[in-house]
């Protein structure tokens, strides 16, 4: 039963992100690039992905918290750390500036797969070797 | 603001987060994708699959929509390669290093008012806002 629950929220997210726009990195790249603001091409549609999914986001983590087991069995797992520290900041930099190169991040470049371009298995390729990198520096 | 389509993103941003909340309510976990990918090596075969079928269906799910809505949106990569190597590599390691991205930090973390997460947001927002910015309007790409 967790699988099917995976595979359909994986489904939601990747529907999701194809329906909001996201999936397109240059429409990714029109909202940061906050520039052209200037000369009416600013994008602001981001905002509403991120408002439409914390809006409705938000009832369920509320849930999760009072909550100890998840209704297909097992834990339910929040991240328990709350400091903020060196390694949060310093990665949080690091993935923004790979995002305005691109206009990619983690989620939309999966979904992208879908279209069986080249450039996002590329990046995707990529950011699984940056990936690994940091568990080798992580463990040297 | 030509591009600007405020109904679709806020539909898309709803499934997007009820993605987010049923994830949590029916697994128990954070549907951060850069967690979901990076714990691909570690854990048990059980919470590989789980993981992997995720994954899957972030695949399947642009496919699933444009069945039902006739709905697909055309994608375009403007970087080049070296460009978009780089890009990766950034994306991959930072995301691990600070434990999530748009997805784990921007929507799971902020809609259960994590501290932490609102930090890695306003960083990754931030360098994110000033790359594009020198990209675009500094060196011209």
């Amino acid at each position: 039963m967790r699988i099917f629950g995976a595979l359909l929220c994986g489904s939601l997210f990747g529907a999701g992100l194809a329906l909001s726009g996201m999936i397109n990195p240059q429409k990714v790249l029109g909202f940061l690039d906050i520039a052209a603001i200037i000369n009416n091409g600013w994008d602001p549609s981001l905002i509403f992905v991120m408002a439409g999914g914390l809006v409705v986001a938000m009832p369920f983590f509320f849930w999760a918290k009072s909550h100890d087991t998840a209704l297909l069995g097992g834990s339910i797992t929040l991240p328990t750390k709350r400091t903020i520290d060196r390694p949060l900041i310093i990665g949080s930099l690091i993935f923004g500036g790979g995002w305005g190169l691109a206009g990619l991040c983690p989620g939309p470049a999966i979904s992208a797969l879908s279209y069986m371009q080249a450039k996002p298995l590329l990046f995707v390729a990529a950011m699984l070797a940056g990936m690994a990198l940091q568990r080798v520096f992580a463990r040297s | 603001m030509e591009n600007f389509t405020p109904f679709t993103s806020l539909a898309g941003g709803a499934l997007i987060g009820l993605s987010a909340g049923l994830y949590i309510v029916l697994n128990g976990r954070i549907a951060g994708i850069s967690g979901v990918i990076g714990g691909l090596i570690n854990g048990t075969a059980k919470q590989k699959a789980e993981r992997l079928a995720f994954i899957a269906g972030l695949v399947i799910g642009p496919v699933i929509l444009a069945l039902v809505s006739g709905y697909r949106p055309p994608i375009t990569v403007d970087a080049n390669l070296p460009v978009l190597v780089l890009a990766g590599l950034l994306v991959g390691y930072g995301t691990n290093l600070g434990s999530g991205c748009t997805s784990g930090h921007g929507i799971c973390g902020l809609a259960r008012f994590s501290p932490r997460s609102l930090a890695a947001t306003l960083a990754f927002m931030g360098t994110g806002l000033l790359t594009t910015f020198v990209m675009r309007h500094l060196i011209g790409f």
